[in-house]
């Protein structure tokens, strides 16, 4: 039987039993594979790629994982009762997220916030800002393989979210911006502890970089690795450190400083290699930077006042609309909310840096080989929490 | 505008910016450039498209723009050829059943034009809540694409000349109507 | 008949039944033992839910270090896996996938449901996309609250877990 086994007999025989003969072509060469999201590069995101041999010639991102409709929530709840679940997206990097809330709020409702508060709300921002870079840095060591660079950050971490415990009282939900200021005082001997605290990192930076940024293997992996080029960056409209990377000098600080920032002095971190490693290293650059803002903020600050305006209980403006951007980690991040006159907001949109990174991905990766695939995926500072809301 | 009628809503919003302006936020920024940049996009878009727009209000920083449905391809052409507004920053619906309308805006920014770079411009535009759907904005704006897709899934427009009006955000078996529709209530509520 | 006995299916057969037998015999010393082997190399598996992951993360820093006590970093592949830490919110769309990866993994299997989501669905009770409590589909041993635990409350939780290890039965 297996001696008349050729095509021919087949075609024939699978005309009678109904099977089809599959010719081979380009499709059958490409295998799909699926990222996520139990996979330890992938964090609760999936994304399917398609590989011909090395190369991704397909890339389809499935966010939606953590979607816990955050945006029809602000409906039933008051602009107050809004902050704790709207800081939970990037609970890392609490006290960006509900700044850019706050500051739209403010717009319709009408509060002024006292100096104090501004500067306080400055200061808790740089800190969370340092917390959230330093937890990307240490994924992005893992990613990598460099498993130091995971230890480190995390431990240096610590010490940041130690401060921002001893302002807030709590390790990473804070809920401490309001509309109106800050929830609270600074605690005595806050101001001596922070600048004790960024003298020392300041120091840990330089080890960094020689450890990991002039670490050989990990300038192979990450340089000239998926490169976005200005006008790509532009095209797609991706934001924070990954516009930075692409020759954009582009910063919400410096572009439409809030509150207190157009009296602060720091310059905006940017490079023009356009590759991973710029990606990964502007927000090292940013960090830097924010511990001279820091010092800054610390040395400004007035020495009193009230920290935040007298609310009424259910603080509500006339019927409008306000769209209010601060810089975030992740890039811009920006609240429309339209008020219809009720304390609960009509419809909040909260715009966020790792959603609109997001349509860099497939961009990127088509082309690029499948090694390549994590040190561009976290390169591109996408947190998957905050894309679903 | 499409006037469906009922639009109280945006009229009190349009007359209340006006009231809001004295006192905004940012004071230090208002004073040293007293709306110019702002009146000038304004007046490009008023002397190119004349009564087929409105403006919304001019606040500083923030100009709001409402178009028809059918023109919005082509305000949206001009402002980023002329205007240079190159990138979406978000796009969010709005459902409003007492105007039986949905609103869709646009939010857009610069990252070419320097003096742009604080400004948001943002262009709205209507359907109905029935048969909704709008044309695209993908080909002129990249950015938007995932932005729409999500509009799609959470408010049921569909975009015309998107290249996928798919499910994105909400889980593969989603059989409930789109959840940001007002009468979709959440549990308890 | 000897021939029967010892071809390859039967051997397998033959010596599970030996292990049984002496498992009953040796219950109280050998189930301490193999108890003691468990809960000092508890393997996570690498699936994370929700926010509660940043604190998870922290509690595998050089600060908590969690693997004193026995928790390895999540890193292992699913089959070799012995603990999920479910880590905050579970979503309609990952509910899905969490039982999936809880039915891949091999016996014995110990849920930890960390953070108010898991437990009740926390903040997001009231969302339409949002599991309430993560125990309606797979059983869970320990209940870690908090929103997210500190890593503190998460090791404690796990010392809970593995007391209840070290005083299950074997077999
Ligand atoms: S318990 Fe709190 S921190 Fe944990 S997943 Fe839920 S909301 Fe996030």
């Amino acid at each position: 039987m297996s001696t008349e086994f050729s095509n021919e007999t087949l075609e024939k025989n699978s005309n009678n039993t109904g099977l089809q003969i599959v010719k081979e072509s380009e499709e059958d060469r490409l295998m799909t594979l699926s990222v996520g999201p139990q996979h330890p590069g992938s964090g609760h995101f999936r994304f399917t790629v398609k590989v011909d041999g090395d190369y991704i010639v397909h890339c389809d991102p499935d966010p939606g994982y953590v979607h816990r409709g955050e945006e029809k929530m602000c409906e039933y709840r008051n602009f107050i009762q809004n902050i704790p679940h709207l800081e939970r997206p990037v609970i890392h990097d609490s006290n960006n997220i509900t700044y850019s809330y706050s500051l739209a709020v403010e717009e319709l409702t009408n509060i002024q916030v006292p100096r104090r508060g501004q500067y306080i709300r400055a200061i808790a921002s740089e800190l969370n800002r340092q917390v959230y870079t330093l937890y990307w840095l240490a994924i992005y060591g893992i990613f990598l393989g460099h498993s130091t660079m995971f230890m480190w950050p995390t431990g240096d971490r610590e010490l940041f979210i130690d401060l921002l415990e001893m302002l807030t009282g709590a390790r990473v939900t804070h809920a401490f911006n309001i509309p109106g200021g800050v929830r609270n005082d600074m605690p005595v001997g806050f101001s001596e502890k922070c600048l004790r605290q960024i003298s020392y990192f300041e120091k840990r930076l330089v080890e960094y970089e020689n450890i990991f940024y002039n670490n050989p293997l990990m300038r192979q992996r990450t340089e000239g690795v998926g490169l976005l080029t200005k006008e790509d960056a532009i095209k797609l409209g991706v934001t924070g450190s990954v516009l930075r990377a692409s020759n954009t000098p582009y910063d919400i600080r410096k572009a439409e400083p809030y509150d207190v920032y157009n009296e602060i002095d720091f310059k905006v971190q940017y490079m023009k290699s356009c590759d991973c490693f710029a990606r990964a290293y502007v927000p090292f650059l940013d960090m830097k930077e924010s511990c001279y803002i820091m010092r800054q903020l610390i040395d400004k600050i007035p020495q009193s006042g009230e920290v935040r305006a007298k609310l009424q209980p259910n603080p509500k403006g006339p019927a409008g609309e306000a769209y209010r951007r601060v810089e975030s980690g992740r890039g811009a991040l920006g609240y429309y909310i339209i008020s219809d006159g009720t304390p609960k907001p009509y419809r909040v949109k909260i715009s966020v840096g790792s959603f609109r990174n997001m349509l860099a991905l497939p961009h990127l990766l088509v082309g690029a080989k499948l090694a390549d695939m994590p040190a561009i995926y976290w390169a591109l500072n996408y947190w998957p929490v905050e894309a679903d809301r | 505008m499409s006037n469906k009628g009922g639009s109280n809503l945006n009229d009190t919003k349009a007359n209340s910016s006006t009231k809001i302006e004295p006192s905004n936020a940012q004071p230090e920024i208002k004073q040293d450039n007293v709306l110019t940049l702002e009146k000038s996009i304004v007046d490009k878009l008023v002397s190119e498209f004349g009564d087929k727009i409105k403006i919304a209000y001019v606040k500083p920083l923030r100009v709001r723009v409402e178009v028809d449905s059918s023109d919005v391809i082509k305000v949206a052409s001009f402002i980023k050829e002329t205007l240079l507004f190159d990138h979406a920053e978000s796009v969010a619906g709005t459902d409003y059943p007492k105007g039986n309308y949905i609103e869709v805006v646009y939010h857009l920014g610069s990252y070419t034009r320097d003096e742009l770079a604080a400004h948001v411009l943002a262009l709205a535009t209507r359907t109905s809540r029935d048969n909704s759907s709008l044309p695209s904005l993908v080909n002129i704006y990249k950015s938007v694409e995932y932005h729409e897709r999500e509009t799609f899934e959470m408010l049921g427009v569909y975009f015309e000349g998107h290249p996928r009006n798919d499910r994105f955000l909400l889980p593969e078996d989603w059989a409930d109507i789109p959840p940001m529709r007002k009468e979709f209530r959440i549990k308890g509520r | 008949m000897l021939k029967d006995l010892i071809n390859p299916t039967n051997f397998n057969v033959l010596v599970g039944k030996l292990g049984d037998v002496l498992v009953k015999a040796l219950d109280q010393p050998l189930g301490y033992a193999i108890n003691w082997g468990r809960i000092w190399s508890l393997w996570p598996v690498h699936l994370e839910t929700a926010c509660c992951s940043v604190e998870f993360g922290a509690a595998s820093g050089p600060r908590y270090d969690v693997e004193r006590f026995g928790i390895i970093e999540a890193f292992g592949s699913l089959r070799q896996c012995d603990l999920v830490v479910v880590q905050g919110t579970v979503t309609r769309k990952m509910a899905p996938r969490l039982r999936m990866v809880y039915d891949q993994m091999p016996d014995p299997k110990y849920v930890i449901a960390m953070g108010a989501c898991a437990i009740t669905g926390g903040l997001y009770i009231d969302s339409y996309n949002v599991l309430p409590g993560v125990d309606g589909i797979i059983p869970v041993d320990v209940y870690v609250p908090g929103c997210p635990p500190r890593p503190e409350t998460l090791i404690q939780g796990t010392m809970l877990l593995q007391e209840k290890i070290k005083r299950s039965k074997i077999g």
